[in-house]
């Protein structure tokens, strides 16, 4: 059958909010809506300042072919277009909106009608949805290849992160849109299986999702509900794709060119929502949690509500904050300001007290091989390490450091506390201008032995 | 408010540390340490704690001459202190016991960087700078414990011994270095390191199955003996396990065990020395790096090119 389970660590899980159904949110005063939040290229506006918006109405355009079009998910007036920073350090253009009293839909909004594949790929491209699991990737562009090509499709519910449950809450109370979509994803690509992927820390999901899987009978056949060991990084795309298909992705290809497809369950569940009633991708279920939060709960909020709002809503800090985290523990940005908005692919806002955000002072590597025994995807972050001390391009083209996803597993294990991830991240900048040079060094040779013939002649 | 602390993720931090790690293993090393007080006397403690103690003074000696950050808190001198004064008899003079503390702290450890860079064991090297230097008082093993004694000085001399004396070299009744005696007790200690998840049983059974077996086909001794005489125990669990100078992967553990067993068995056997272990060791952590590079783990995915 499948090979064995790829390695990983055992978290500490912290899903303090995993029993907290999601609390909506009403609008904040303001939202700032950033353009840059999806891999590729940023959406243009295609409103003004002055402009009044609607719940659900359109704000931007995709900016390219891998991008994707973005609604506002508060009513109110656009105030202005400017760059803002966003909660990465980066500067991005946003429109920013003031909310109104009263908040309205936007009655253009209807149903989307969905009958074969394009319909569907175009539906899923006018949502806005990116890869809710963090990696942004628009999730139109990842749907648009030939169904011939797909075998498998993983729906990611592994949710593996410490302390976010945003995804097993929409497991718990949206499976409704989930298994559409998965239905619809059935009838279009007809794969071979559909995985749905649950680390069975949620035993709860698992049952659902089994039971309704099998009370269904276009699912029964079509869809296994897999529960998988609760070992960090479960819901990585590679991992989750080696460990329910025994497939293995490799260096510089895409989960399609193994015939698998990756998506996140909330992802389905709102593209499904979309379809049967309009309503694009405009507020995210968020976990707010941490040290430093007053009462960890579940939030339902407009993409562009800023983290300090949010927070707020939540009924404040316990304790100053020292860090704030966009995302899991494990693999999250700190963000820069508590100003900055979140994002369509924020799964969850954590905030550390002062204690918590300190990170433990690196001692000497005593060359246990424990990052080594945890990495997923097999590498040696050790040497990894001494290689990048030594600025040695062609040894890390050798480790293949390209290959980290930065899961955060060997920094977690590491006994003296080495910052192995960061590392890594370095690394692969030496690597990227190492095979830059090479690749100089070797056009050089060929224009030189090009002269050489023509001066022959 | 105060700034917002900025890093790179993860955010999380295992409790285990290089200290934790170390007292474990020192935890480890306290049923040996019992039974050699029963067996030797107050003596044997006395030489452990003092071995210990001047590990540690030359580490943080050295570190404050060359103004470098004081390490000693990691314990890892406490460990190498503990097994130096586990190879000595339990007649050893203080002093000579310091010499081998020195030679091991600095000219391995501290000269060659500190933890993490020596390139063999320290303890072991201490051991064989006693041995050479010292060789009289680091042979006339003894033994005042109440328990029946083995009368021959010690088992590994005698050469092959019948069944009856298994139990006594399984409890460690008998004549030998402090630490080496009781195989039951350094059992106990490898047991708990692997519970822990300090070390892998994997270099230990590696070594202690390819010693036995290397002995049978030598014919030097019974196999199942072989493994509970000398230095076997104590090397198998204790010494060829040390992080710094045994391989990463699980295979080049296994490489690094059975390369151990060999050596050590073809010493005892072929050699002019009763004793292999410790020059099994030292040479194959010679081999490590190589070792090491020979076994690299395979990147998921990863594309070699042509």
């Amino acid at each position: 059958m499948f090979n064995k389970i790829l390695h990983g660590t055992h978290l500490a899980q912290h899903e303090n909010t995993a029993e907290c159904v999601p609390v909506r949110m009403p609008a904040p005063k303001t939202v700032t809506i950033p353009m840059a939040m999806n891999i590729g290229k940023p959406a243009v506006p295609v409103v003004k300042p002055g402009d009044t918006v609607k719940i659900g109405q359109l704000i931007a355009e995709p900016g390219g072919f891998v991008s994707a079009p973005i609604h506002t998910g508060v009513c109110g007036k656009v105030k202005k277009i400017d760059d803002i920073l966003m909660f990465t350090g980066q500067y991005s253009k946003a429109i920013v909106i003031e909310c109104d009293e009263v908040q309205d839909q936007f009655e253009e909004m209807a149903p989307v009608p969905v009958t074969d594949l394009k319909s569907f790929v175009d539906a899923v491209k006018a949502s806005g949805v990116i890869g809710l699991g963090g990696a942004g990737f628009p999730t139109g562009v990842k749907l648009d290849v030939d169904p011939e090509k797909v075998d498998y499709i993983c729906v990611n519910g592994a949710e593996c992160e410490p302390f976010v449950t945003a995804d097993t809450r929409t497991m718990m109370d949206d499976y409704t849109p989930l298994l559409n979509t998965v239905k619809l994803l059935n009838k279009f690509y007809s794969p071979k299986k559909i995985i749905i992927g649950i680390e069975d820390n949620k035993p709860q999901c698992v049952k659902k999702l089994s039971a309704l899987v099998k009370e269904d009978s276009e699912l029964r056949d079509a869809v296994d509900v897999r529960s998988l060991p609760p070992l960090y990084p479960q819901g990585g795309e590679k991992v989750l794709i080696h460990n329910t298909t025994g497939r293995i992705v490799p260096e510089g290809k895409l989960p399609i060119d193994v015939g698998c497809i990756v998506i996140n369950t909330s992802t389905c569940a709102i593209i499904s929502r979309y379809i049967t009633t309009g309503m694009p991708l405009v507020r995210k279920y968020i976990t707010v949690d941490g040290s430093a939060i007053k009462n960890p709960m579940n939030v339902i909020a407009p993409v562009g509500t800023s983290i300090r709002d949010i927070i707020e809503f939540t009924g404040g800090f316990k304790s100053e904050p020292g860090k704030v985290v966009l995302g899991g523990p494990m693999m999250g940005v700190t963000a820069v300001s508590l100003d900055a908005p979140v994002v369509k692919n924020t799964g969850a806002v954590l905030a550390f007290d002062e204690k918590d955000s300190k990170l433990p002072e690196p001692s000497a590597c005593i060359r246990c091989g424990r990052c080594i025994d945890t990495c997923p995807a097999n590498l040696m972050p050790t040497e990894i390490e001494r290689a990048y001390e030594k600025r040695d391009g062609a040894e890390l083209k050798k480790l293949k450091v390209n290959l980290c996803m930065e899961c955060g597993c060997c920094s977690y294990v590491c006994p003296g506390k080495h910052r192995l991830v960061e590392t890594n991240k370095l690394a692969k900048g030496v690597l990227n201008a190492y095979l830059a040079q090479q690749k100089a060094e070797a056009e050089k040779k060929a224009a030189k032995q090009k002269e050489k013939e023509e001066n022959a002649k | 408010m105060s700034q917002l602390a900025l890093g790179v993720s993860p955010h999380l931090r295992s409790n285990r540390t290089t200290q934790k790690v170390m007292l474990d293993v020192i935890i480890a090393l306290v049923p040996a340490l019992i039974a050699s007080v029963i067996f030797f006397g107050v003596g044997a403690l006395i030489r452990v704690v003092i071995s210990a103690a001047f590990c540690v003074f030359f580490e943080w000696g050295w570190e404050k001459l060359m103004k470098t950050p004081v390490t000693v808190c990691d314990l890892s001198a406490v460990v190498t202190g503990i097994l130096i004064a586990y190879n000595v008899p339990s007649g050893m003079p203080v002093w000579q016991l310091i010499v081998g503390d020195f030679c091991a702290i600095i000219g391995v450890k501290m000269l060659f960087g500190g933890l993490g860079c020596n390139f063999m064991n320290p303890a072991l090297v201490g051991r064989i700078v006693m041995m050479f230097s010292f060789t009289t008082s680091m042979t006339s093993y003894k033994y005042i414990g109440t328990l029946d004694a083995l009368s021959s000085a010690t088992p590994l001399g005698a050469g092959t011994l019948g069944w009856d004396s298994f139990l006594t070299l399984f409890l460690g009744n008998h004549a030998g270095v402090l630490g080496e005696t009781s195989a039951l007790a350094i059992l106990i200690g490898g047991i708990y390191l692997c519970v822990r998840k300090v070390i892998k049983p994997i270099i230990p059974l590696c070594y202690l199955g390819s010693l036995a077996l290397f002995s049978w086909i030598f014919g030097g001794s019974t196999p199942i003996l072989s493994i509970f005489m000398g230095g076997a125990m104590l090397g198998a669990w204790f010494m060829a396990t040390d992080y710094v100078t045994s391989p990463f992967t699980n295979k080049g553990k296994v490489i690094f065990g059975l390369g151990c067993g060999f050596v050590t068995a073809a010493i005892r056997v072929f050699g002019n020395y009763a004793e292999g272990v410790t020059f099994a060791i030292l040479l194959m952590n010679l081999f490590v790096p190589y070792i090491n590079n020979g076994t690299r783990s395979k990147p998921l995915g990863g594309v070699t090119e042509k």
